[in-house]
């Protein structure tokens, strides 16, 4: 038997943690030359983001670089490993230029002084008071601005309308509370031939945060409190959520690959024509508007009775790292991504949203009433905080996973919550 | 040391010629030995000893991914015997060891077997089992997380064509059913070096042996029992020292395949070890947890080779 792939799986975290060891030892911060004149100057700047805005992101720099001479170098670094590449970066003073975050993580980041203070820059801009907030927020630590919103996403509910018509429903009524989720999903599931009413991702943190939340935000629920130092799951929206979604799953109306999902693939059943409804985010919406397969509509989460919607208001921020020496060059390519070229042009004609709430009615998302829906839904979002939150709630192996799963492939319900909400404040305390 | 070296180089063309050789080779030879093994003393050093010597030194402190350590002593070691998570995992590691190198042995016999004739054909069997060995650990895994998918795999896409099945497997669904999906995968991907080292075992006893055996009048079970057994003793020891080695390190095919996953049922020491560090950031922990892996895993080698050089010595 080959030892040495395997090994090397071994000695490389050794590696890398040793390699973090010896070279934070440098310290962090860094020295910045502004350059004289005009910062369009044919500078080489480095830029990363996660996977998880890899096209989004690439239309931007593309853009930037065709019109500028200072040119961007875009690495796209899978959404599992960011975390890790950046941590190890930092302790390596390796960093790029420009680096873009996770929202839930930028709190770790700013208060780690991975980025430089861009506030005179950002309060000088003539649109600073159209930024939207809540990326603004988790971008700034004790009265400074470290970041700028790159990508601003949403959480809303999808269905396909042509199999809405099908199975005898109305297609321009989109399921307004949890009772008629489990109606429609029942009658469109028996279309058969491999449709289903619903998707849901099993085996995903993330994804659970990203449209499990908002339901109990809806309901006028917390989960997280403001200084991510307490949570509350074991909660009567809580319950009524992963009952509805137990039965979904007990009655067979999702898709059986579902108990295994890991956020990987699960739009692409959707995208396929192949399920009525999908709770997911606005960075599927441009990949929606190109394909010609099915109709689709969109609604908002809701609270279980329907009283009242919510969002999960997520996506990236981008920043200049400390240690960057093109301070000026660097702020030159944010600035051009937060003006209306770049707004309106590239990111709202694609379907996605605005980072800037004065653009939100541009004539590419008001045109359409679905993107139009998904930019006025962010009025009830919330942005959630805790330091550890990859660790709790992204992490596979974490207990907010364990929580999703023993909720709708256990028995109790009830026992799932108590004990996952035990589990994820001790995390919580942990980290205080 | 060097200055003594130098001097005894200098006087030797006065010496006589024996023993100019004799004292020449006994003062140069440390020297000359030096610098030979200089340049792997150097990687070793930079990329081994240096390293673990770090590594050592983490172990004993609170090592944030981001921010600044602090030393809290002993307290990693004695989180570990707290830590459900690495308990867990070194049972479930020992378990899938087991499994692993039973299987692994299991199958090489058949297929060595199949593959030792001189019928035609042997060698296509021989290049057959290898091939998949030569494939990457990570890259078979992705291949093998498609080809057990529900929706876009070929494994249940097929036993539903041929009627075996009604409804998708769904391999990677309950603990038992991952951990059954690793173990072909580890059996597809490795036992193609078992066969060929085996193999090379099995031609390596002289013939004679068994043309002897055969003029005895020894039956084919007594011929394995006395002359092939004895003679593969030690390739068996070599292959069980590599299979348990590897298996307990094994960290690839469980990150792609099932992320430890379902429900923390399949998270080996290495995986648990990662998670560590670069999900909860804890490199302290995470340390102390390979610090104590390599214990174990030096003690383990040791007893092992004692034992094959038991075997040798037989």
């Amino acid at each position: 038997m080959a030892t040495s792939s395997r090994r090397r799986g071994g000695t490389g975290v050794a590696a890398v943690a040793a390699l973090a060891l010896i070279l934070a030892a440098c310290g962090s911060g860094g020295s910045t030359t502004t350059a004289s004149g005009n910062p369009d100057d044919g500078t080489q700047l480095t830029m990363w983001v996660r996977s998880a805005t890899d096209q989004f992101s690439q239309r931007l720099v593309d853009a930037y670089n065709q019109s500028h001479k200072n040119h961007v170098a875009l690495t796209i670094i899978p959404n599992d490993n960011y975390l890790t590449k950046v941590g190890t970066a930092a302790g390596s003073r390796s960093l790029p230029d420009v680096l873009a975050s996770d929202v839930v993580y930028t709190p770790n980041y700013t208060k780690q002084g991975l980025f430089q203070d861009i506030s005179a820059e950002v309060k000088a801009l003539p649109t600073y008071g159209s930024i939207a907030k809540s990326h603004l927020d988790v971008a700034s630590y004790q009265g400074k601005i470290y970041a700028v919103p790159h990508k601003l996403d949403s959480s809303v509910l999808f269905y396909n309308k042509d199999l809405f018509q099908k199975a005898g429903l109305d297609p321009n009524k989109p399921p307004a509370n949890f009772a008629e989720i489990l109606a429609d999903a029942r009658k469109i599931t028996a279309l058969g031939n491999g449709v289903t009413g619903f998707d849901l991702a099993g085996s995903c943190g993330g994804c659970g945060v990203y449209t499990l939340f908002p339901y109990a935000w809806a309901a006028g629920e917390q989960v997280l409190s403001a200084d991510g130092k307490k949570v509350e799951i074991d909660t009567p929206a809580f319950k009524a959520v992963f009952s509805l979604y137990k039965q979904l799953t007990d009655e067979k109306l999702v898709d059986s690959s579902d108990k295994a999902q890991d956020g990987s693939t699960w739009p692409a059943n959707f995208e396929a024509g192949k399920v009525g409804m999908l709770p997911l985010g606005s960075p599927i919406v441009g990949d929606l508007l190109k394909q010609t397969k099915f109709q689709w509509g969109v609604t908002s989460l809701m609270s279980p009775d329907g009283a009242h919607t919510s969002t999960f208001i997520g996506g990236d921020v981008a920043g200049i790292a400390a240690t960057s020496k093109h301070k000026a060059q660097a702020w030159d390519f944010l600035k051009w991504t937060l003006g209306d070229t770049a707004q309106v042009e590239i990111i709202a004609k694609n379907g996605d949203l605005p980072g800037r709430t004065d653009l939100s009615g541009n004539k590419y998302t008001a045109a359409d009433p679905r993107t139009k829906l998904i930019a006025d839904g962010l009025a009830n979002g919330h942005t959630p905080f805790a330091l550890p939150f990859g660790d709790l709630f992204n992490n596979p192996n974490g207990p907010w996973v364990a929580t999703i799963r023993a909720a709708l492939y256990g028995s109790d319900i009830g026992k799932a919550l108590s004990d996952g909400q035990a589990k994820i404040q001790a995390g919580l305390d942990a980290a205080a | 040391m060097s200055v003594t070296t130098t001097r005894a180089g200098a006087q030797a063309p006065a010496a006589q010629a024996g023993s100019r050789r004799r004292r020449g080779s006994t003062a140069r030879r440390p020297l000359t030995g030096v610098l030979f093994v200089a340049p792997t003393a150097v990687i070793v050093a930079g990329l081994f000893l240096v390293p673990l010597a770090i590594l050592v030194y983490m172990s004993f402190m609170d090592w944030p991914l981001l921010g600044s350590p602090t030393a809290n002593g002993i307290d990693n070691y004695r989180h570990l015997a707290h830590d459900s998570q690495f308990l867990g995992a070194i049972t479930f590691t020992l378990l899938y060891t087991a499994i692993t190198t039973v299987v692994l042995f299991a199958i090489a016999f058949v297929l060595v077997a199949i593959s030792n004739s001189r019928r035609r054909g042997s060698r296509f069997y021989r290049t057959a089992f290898f091939l998949p060995y030569v494939v990457g650990t990570a890259a078979a895994s992705t291949m093998w997380w498609v080809d057990v998918s529900d929706r876009l795999g070929v494994f249940n896409q097929g036993l539903q064509s041929a009627g075996l099945i009604h409804q998708p497997v769904g391999f990677l669904d309950t603990p038992g059913k991952a951990l059954f999906t690793v173990v072909t995968l580890v059996v597809w991907k490795f036992v193609g070096f078992q066969v060929i080292v085996l193999l090379v075992g099995v031609q390596s006893i002289p013939g004679e042996l068994y043309e002897a055996a055969r003029v005895d009048g020894a039956s084919s079970l007594q011929r394995l029992r006395y002359i092939t057994v004895p003679g593969l003793k030690p390739t068996l020891a070599l292959l069980t020292v590599l299979s348990v080695t590897g298996s307990l390190l094994a960290f690839d095919q469980f990150y792609v395949l099932t992320h430890g996953g379902p429900d923390n049922s399949t998270m080996t020491v290495v995986l648990a070890l990662y998670n560590k560090a670069f999900q909860s950031f804890r490199l302290g922990d995470a340390a102390a947890e390979a610090v104590v892996l390599l214990v174990a895993l030096i003690v383990l080698n040791v007893v092992q080779l004692r034992l094959l050089r038991r075997d040798r010595e037989d």
